[in-house]
């Protein structure tokens, strides 16, 4: 057990033994320095006197005289630099020795409670580095994500597609019945003092493993700089980054399923930088191979995506906090193909497909303690401009997209555990061009696609949900009303979730 | 090509822009202090030589805080962080110091101080198993709970302070041999004014008290989180009614940032009194510094358990 002044004296010593060795050290490095550089320049002075008269060149007398100056002025700095330390030095021991012991509770002279004293041990204070660090406290966090349930669907999953847009493998629904999800394994630590990283494996039901994100991200760069490479998802929009256990709804919505084939990620790198200010303000930039949706082909040798996004957030008093921000994504594809639902190639683009998104969220807890009851409010405007060709077996015939989306949704939580969540989804295109045939994939056929979902979930902890989900699904002309029960279970030490 | 320009127009926009923003520093210590406590004694010890931001208040459950933009945006700037530590802030703590870009608060580095470090903890779990609720397993965090914790906090923070500013070394030296003086006479004030608390059978709402109760000698029965972080159930709240009859309890406690109807349910069945702590500095008027958090949470005890034996 160490007491206060034991506590205080041994980290002096530390202090001591830390900042004043190194300052001796350098003062004899420093003393050094400054004899051999007077020798050096006496040297310079008697080769330049010797040969003085010899040096008919005014420009080599020059020169020497600067070199002479040079060494006078470097002298002098290291001079006061040495002066300065020595200053520092003094400066440093005295504000370190100083602390002088002071009688707490845990010294002899202050008595414990004094007639009827519980005798129990007086709190000790513990060293940093004591605790147990067994070998495995090295390991990484690592964790599961469980994810299956049941859906049912009133038309059948299998004919989905969205009038007018060419949609990516990843934007469908899902089976019908009972059915296990994408699971997925985490790893993530800090790797030293600079790198922190991420692995995230998902591994599909019918078997496979596919990396999801593999990133590494920085943790020392200067100036509000942070670095993030490998494979990630993107920071553009606001859902887009989030994983999708995170969410409060089964599915994504629909301008995320059409613009981004459900979440967008590609290997890359980016680069963020956050402002010093009180209101948080942060810019970023990202540059993509340009292999992923709505990208293909990897154009301009494997860098052909790139995007910027700005974000801006706060509270206004102690309940509610904001973010927002926009967007553009920029992307050059070659050959980027569309499926229909049943995962087939149903046509293939080649052009430059341009992105704008504007997000916004808002939150609100009472007094700011988001445990018994919480609301938020999100919503995402997408306008997408494409420009090249497209056929259905290859990119032959012009076509002009231009298409909008946006969804909004609210989720409450009146009472711990237990949430509900309304969100409303819609798209519309307008494309031109050869390439857009009647009944074709480019034909939106004047139908604005449209979502509405009802979400009921229930958290025991903040590692297990389960959800209820109703939706009456108007993407194309038929209606579907869908039913989802999802259940996603977090296995081990899960990092915890951005705002 | 024009992807090469476009990254290089945007990296010099970047750069501009940060050399714009650098220009402006202030030569205060930036403290960004996890919970009102560690606020309160860093305003003890840094004085006018530091500002203070708070990242949360005595109304929030601080296991449960969202990693807000406007938080990543105070530690941007910070020059110290002071945490509680003990895994109480791992669910965004790691998010806002992964977010906030800055080299300086890092874990190891002099700018984060996880309090918790420098004492010995109780219920330090010999097994981890998440079926037993959201332990801890480095222990329990709730260090604050005994004042002779935020004197040995107070010793490593002046330290700190120093490291990090070492031109007003002298100054925090003696704020801190000032308060210290003051924390010790309050100290002998509090532990005769509790004489009467030991022994005390009490319930809690969260076993976040385990400190003082070992300080005062007070005496924990149970609490009413089934398991910790797991709010009561009516189901748990029953048994302990029913076990209240065999065992009965002078007092519930609970924080001011817990919900108090379960307490209040239980306390007006069993016919004891439930009795709201400030737990940190702000959790009620009368805690409005330090001091005042011992003095009314001993205050409110007291008082409890004399209208309770009369």
């Amino acid at each position: 057990m160490m007491t206060i002044h034991s506590m205080i004296t041994n980290d002096c010593q530390i202090l001591i033994s830390g900042s004043c060795l190194p300052l001796t050290q350098e003062k004899t490095v420093n003393r050094f320095l400054i004899t051999t550089l007077s020798f050096i320049l006496l040297a310079c002075l008697n080769i330049s006197a010797t040969y003085a008269a010899e040096i008919n060149n005014d420009n080599e007398i020059n020169k020497l005289k600067k070199q002479l100056e040079q060494t006078r002025i470097l002298l002098e700095s290291m001079q006061k630099r040495l002066t300065h330390l020595e200053q520092q030095q003094k400066e440093s021991t005295m504000a370190v020795v100083q602390p002088k012991p002071v009688p707490t509770a845990n010294t002899p002279s202050t008595p414990m409670i004094a007639t009827k004293a519980p005798q129990y041990a007086p709190p000790a204070a513990q060293s940093a580095s004591l605790g147990s660090a067994s070998s495995n406290a090295f390991n990484p966090d690592i964790s599961a994500v469980l994810n299956g349930g049941y859906q049912a669907f009133t038309q059948p999953p299998s004919g989905f597609a969205i009038p007018g847009f060419p949609i990516g493998d990843a934007a469908g629904l899902g089976n019908r019945g009972l059915t296990l999800n994408e699971s997925e394994l985490d790893l993530a630590s800090n790797i030293d003092n600079l790198f922190y990283g991420s692995l995230t494996v998902s591994l599909a039901p019918d078997g496979g493993a596919n990396v999801e994100e593999a990133y590494l991200q920085t943790l020392n760069a200067p100036l509000g700089l942070t670095v993030k490479a490998g494979r990630f998802f993107s920071g553009i929009g606001y859902l887009n980054q989030f994983h999708a256990h995170h969410d409060d709804f089964i599915d994504r919505p629909l301008p995320n399923r059409a613009f981004l084939n459900t979440q967008f990620g590609d290997d890359g790198i980016q680069i963020r930088w956050l402002a010093p200010t009180d209101t948080f303000l942060e810019l970023g930039g990202e540059l993509y191979s340009g292999n992923a949706f709505p990208s293909g082909g990897g154009a301009l040798r494997g860098q052909g995506t790139w995007d910027g996004f700005i974000n801006a957030g706060g509270d206004m008093g102690y309940s509610q906090s904001w973010k927002a921000g926009i967007s553009y994504l920029q992307t050059h594809a070659i050959d980027r193909n569309a499926f229909d639902a049943a995962g087939n190639t149903a046509g293939s683009f080649s052009g430059n497909s341009r992105l704008w998104l504007a997000n916004m969220v808002w939150k609100w807890a009472p007094n700011g303690n988001p445990v018994n009851q919480n609301f938020r409010f999100q919503s995402e405007f997408f306008y997408r401009h494409e420009q090249g060709l497209f056929g259905t077996t290859t990119p032959n015939a012009a076509y002009l997209g231009k298409q909008f989306g946006w969804y909004s949704e609210g989720v409450y939580q009146f009472t711990p555990g237990w949430r509900i969540g309304l969100r409303h989804s819609e798209l519309f295109a307008n494309n031109s061009g050869a390439s857009v045939t009647l009944g074709g994939i480019l034909d939106s056929t004047g139908h604005r696609p449209r979502r509405d979902s009802f979400v009921l979930g229930f958290n025991n902890s903040e590692f297990s949900r389960i959800r209820l989900q109703l939706s009456r699904d108007n993407t194309q002309s038929k209606v579907d009303y869908q039913m989802g029960l999802q259940y996603i279970m977090l296995i081990g030490a899960h990092g915890a979730h951005q705002f | 090509m024009i992807t090469y320009i476009r990254l290089l127009a945007l990296t010099s926009l970047f750069s501009i822009t940060i050399l714009g923003f650098s220009a402006s520093a202030n030569a205060d210590v930036r403290i960004f202090a996890c919970e009102p406590e560690w606020a309160a004694l860093a305003t003890e010890i840094g004085g006018g030589d530091v500002s203070i931001y708070t990242a949360t208040h005595a109304l929030q459950d601080p296991h449960h805080i969202q990693a807000r933009p406007s938080l990543i945006a105070r530690m941007r700037r910070a020059d110290l962080v002071i945490a509680t530590g003990a895994q109480l802030e791992i669910g965004w703590l790691p998010v806002l110091l992964r977010q906030s870009a800055n080299p300086a608060v890092q874990p190891g580095k002099a700018g984060n101080l996880a309090a918790a470090d420098y004492v010995s903890k109780m219920d330090v779990p010999s097994h981890v198993d998440r079926a037993l609720g959201d332990i801890h397993p480095g222990g329990n965090p709730h260090i604050q709970t005994d004042p002779r914790n935020i004197a040995i906090v107070a010793g490593v923070l002046l330290r700190r302070l120093q490291q990090i500013d070492p031109s007003h070394a002298n100054d925090y030296l003696a704020r801190y041999n000032d308060f210290m003086q003051r924390w010790n006479t309050a100290l002998q004030r509090w532990q005769q004014q509790a004489i009467p608390l030991h022994g005390l059978h009490i319930l809690v709402y969260h076993k976040g008290w385990s400190y003082m109760m070992r300080w005062l000698g007070i005496i924990e029965s149970d609490a009413l989180e089934p398991v910790p972080g797991v709010p009561p159930t009516t189901s748990h709240l029953a048994s302990l009614l029913a076990k209240l009859k065999q065992q009965p309890v002078s007092i519930i406690i609970y924080a001011a940032y817990q919900d108090s109807r379960a307490a209040e349910w239980l306390a007006g069945r069993a016919n004891i009194k439930a009795v709201k702590l400030p737990f940190t500095v702000g959790g009620t008027d009368e805690a409005s510094d330090l001091f005042g958090l011992y003095d009314d949470t001993i205050h409110r005890l007291l008082a409890a358990s004399q209208g309770q034996s009369q």
